[in-house]
């Protein structure tokens, strides 16, 4: 199933004009506050009617001017998981977990049993939403949706309202949603840190228009981008898979371009990492280094260089089949004479990969040596 | 038990409780409607509609009960209209005293429900629309159990206006012993002639105690029901 969302919307003060689609697993809508995010999935929603355009659900079209058509909310099918959570007060978790699913007709207990058990969600059933931590109501909340049969899925920023702890907790569970719904999520973030970790692409929105959208990796370690991103959140993403773990803490993993040692990483040997690699904190060197305290050195090809406006640039990599991205000063690169096609080592310290940057991918179903992951 | 109160008392309190409760529960649905308009509704008139309601707070209740006298008697529009339609008579019987308290306490019953549906985040409302509740449904699983408080303190707010209402009723139904004499004209009425003040502390003393229950009773229940509400 794909969504694909054509709409223009006038504002105060601002124009909303952006068309995209939206394939199976994570889109990620990227962008600053008031970039128009938050106006983009209510349209989706049908909590606010557009001037123009059109939103379609494979060729179910839940709005359009043109035609007039206008499917009601509760008539679309489509799952909201609100930054506040939004749970009902007076219900218990169980009851607003199943309010959605009711009205769909799915009352059956298999799909609330597994549900219940993939958000972790057994021990808080009988609570009321007023007990409940801040990472525990988005939990109740993301199961409310799921079970709602939803064939669309909008998150607006389900992270945003929780500290670090928190938001840690959630993230998981993110992650087992992406890889067991089989329908378009809509992920709606500030936060470069969760786009990378969950996005399979990924749309960014500026001043109310679409200024950049494709594959995640694509996008993530496309230089020119960067300055949209944020020069400090910038990085690109790598896909790699546990191949031991250490007695010392660390974690090793194999990437394309060859292994990373990472701070430990709570997963089995096989399993399926994506880590977002920060382009502040890849150091370049021509030659290979030695006598360096960083364990993570991988050969790399320079693909492309973006020079900023400020004393920095940044320098895209091909590692493998693998891309990063470093931010590096002109003087460096003039110094080291770093061109397109110059072959070179990229560095990364193994202390500079934070924990929330490290994600995890079910397996495959097809894959034998799969093992779920705790 | 009932030594303490003489028949014609009890007559009085009881009729004075079935007035009271027929006025409650009779307005209820009307002052729902109201108060969801003037707290959701868009329209024209609405600020007319809000004046109307709050009317009979601000007005002599004698004009109250003249007006009503004026236009639900026999002879009036629209009591001659029932009459005929319903066999409905509202003159000088308990129904005119019920719709006399009705009118002078659905302001405070209004103000209190709006007061609640006020409340309500229609976020809430939005978020059981994405999960496939219709407008009718959201208003009978999520909005009416969140202003339930509001509407209990609505009711017991009136159900205590309506045992004190005085001036409209006599005015409207009279004072009529066994028919519209509720607590207040009673106790207007034994404090008219000699050695009636007997009678007239013992309802006294009643009212007061019926009054602090229904307070008490409604505070309590408004409580519980509010207090898981209000934690989440």
């Amino acid at each position: 199933m794909t969504l694909s969302v054509n709409l223009k919307h006038r504002l105060p003060g601002f124009t909303l004009d952006v068309a995209f689609e939206a394939p199976p697993g994570v889109t990620a809508l990227f962008g600053r506050s008031g970039a128009g995010k938050t106006t983009v999935v209510n349209a989706v929603a049908g909590l606010l009617r557009p001037d123009q355009g059109r939103v379609a659900l494979q060729g179910r079209v839940l709005s359009d001017r043109a035609t007039r058509t206008w499917i009601p909310p509760h008539k679309r099918r489509v799952g909201y998981v609100f930054q506040e959570g939004r749970l009902f007060p007076h219900l218990s978790v169980r009851q607003n977990l199943t309010y959605g699913a009711r009205l769909a007709g799915r009352g059956n207990s298999g799909s609330f049993d597994q549900v219940a058990d993939l958000l972790g969600l057994a021990p808080l059933l009988g609570r009321h939403p007023g007990a409940l931590s801040g990472g525990e109501k988005q939990r109740v909340a993301l199961g409310r949706a799921l079970l709602s049969d939803p064939h669309l899925l909008l998150m607006d920023e389900p992270l945003a309202a929780l500290d670090a702890p928190r938001k840690a907790e959630v993230l998981p569970y993110l992650e087992r949603i992406r890889d067991s719904a089989r329908i378009p999520i809509l992920y709606v973030s500030h936060a470069m840190d969760e786009v990378a970790r969950l996005a399979n692409t990924v749309i960014v929105l500026e001043g109310g228009r679409v200024i950049r959208a494709g594959p995640a990796t694509e996008v993530l370690s496309d230089p020119s981008t960067a300055p949209a991103l944020g020069l400090r959140s910038a990085g690109a993403v790598l896909e790699g898979r546990v191949v031991a773990q250490h007695d010392d803490g660390l974690t090793e993993v194999a990437v394309s371009a060859g292994h990373l040692f990472l701070p430990r990483v709570v997963a089995d040997i096989g399993a399926q990492l994506r880590i977002r690699i920060a382009a502040q904190d890849v150091i370049l060197s021509r030659n290979r280094p030695e006598g360096l305290s960083a364990l993570n050195i991988l050969p790399a090809t320079v693909s492309a260089l973006h020079p900023g406006e400020g004393p920095g640039m940044m320098v895209q990599l091909q590692a493998g089949t693998d891309r990063l991205l470093a931010r590096i000063t002109r003087r460096s690169a003039q110094a080291l004479d770093i061109a397109p096609g110059r072959s070179c080592f990229a560095v990364v310290k193994t202390v500079a990969v934070a924990r929330a940057d490290i994600g995890q991918r079910a397996e495959e179903k097809h894959d034998p040596q799969a093992s779920p992951q705790g | 038990m009932t030594d303490w109160l003489t028949p014609a008392e009890w007559t009085v309190v009881a009729l004075s409780l079935k007035v009271s409760a027929t006025a409650t529960l009779a307005s209820l649905p009307f002052a729902l409607l109201v108060a969801l308009a003037l707290a959701r509704g868009r329209f024209p008139g609405r600020q007319l509609l809000n004046g109307m309601v709050h009317l009979p707070l601000i007005l002599p209740p004698v004009v109250t009960g003249y007006l009503l006298l004026l236009t639900f008697s026999t002879q009036g529009p629209v009591g001659g209209f029932l009459e005929r339609a319903f066999g409905l008579v509202f003159a000088f019987r308990w129904t005119g005293a019920a719709l006399a308290a009705a009118i002078m306490a659905f302001p405070l019953m209004v103000r209190a429900i709006r007061l609640g549906i006020e409340a309500v985040d229609p976020k809430l409302e939005q978020a059981a629309a994405t999960l496939g509740a219709s407008r009718v449904w959201v208003f009978l699983t999520i909005t009416l159990p969140l202003i339930l408080p509001g509407i209990l303190a609505g009711s017991i707010l009136a159900f205590a206006k309506a045992m004190g209402e005085f001036g409209a009723t006599i005015t409207f139904v009279a004072n009529i012993p066994g028919e519209t004499q509720t607590l207040p004209t009673a106790i207007y009425a034994f404090l008219q002639v000699p050695g009636g003040e007997g009678s007239a502390w013992r309802l006294v003393i009643l009212s007061i105690a019926l009054a602090m229950t229904a307070l008490l009773v409604s505070e309590w229940v408004a409580t519980r029901v509010a207090r898981r509400i209000r934690d989440a």
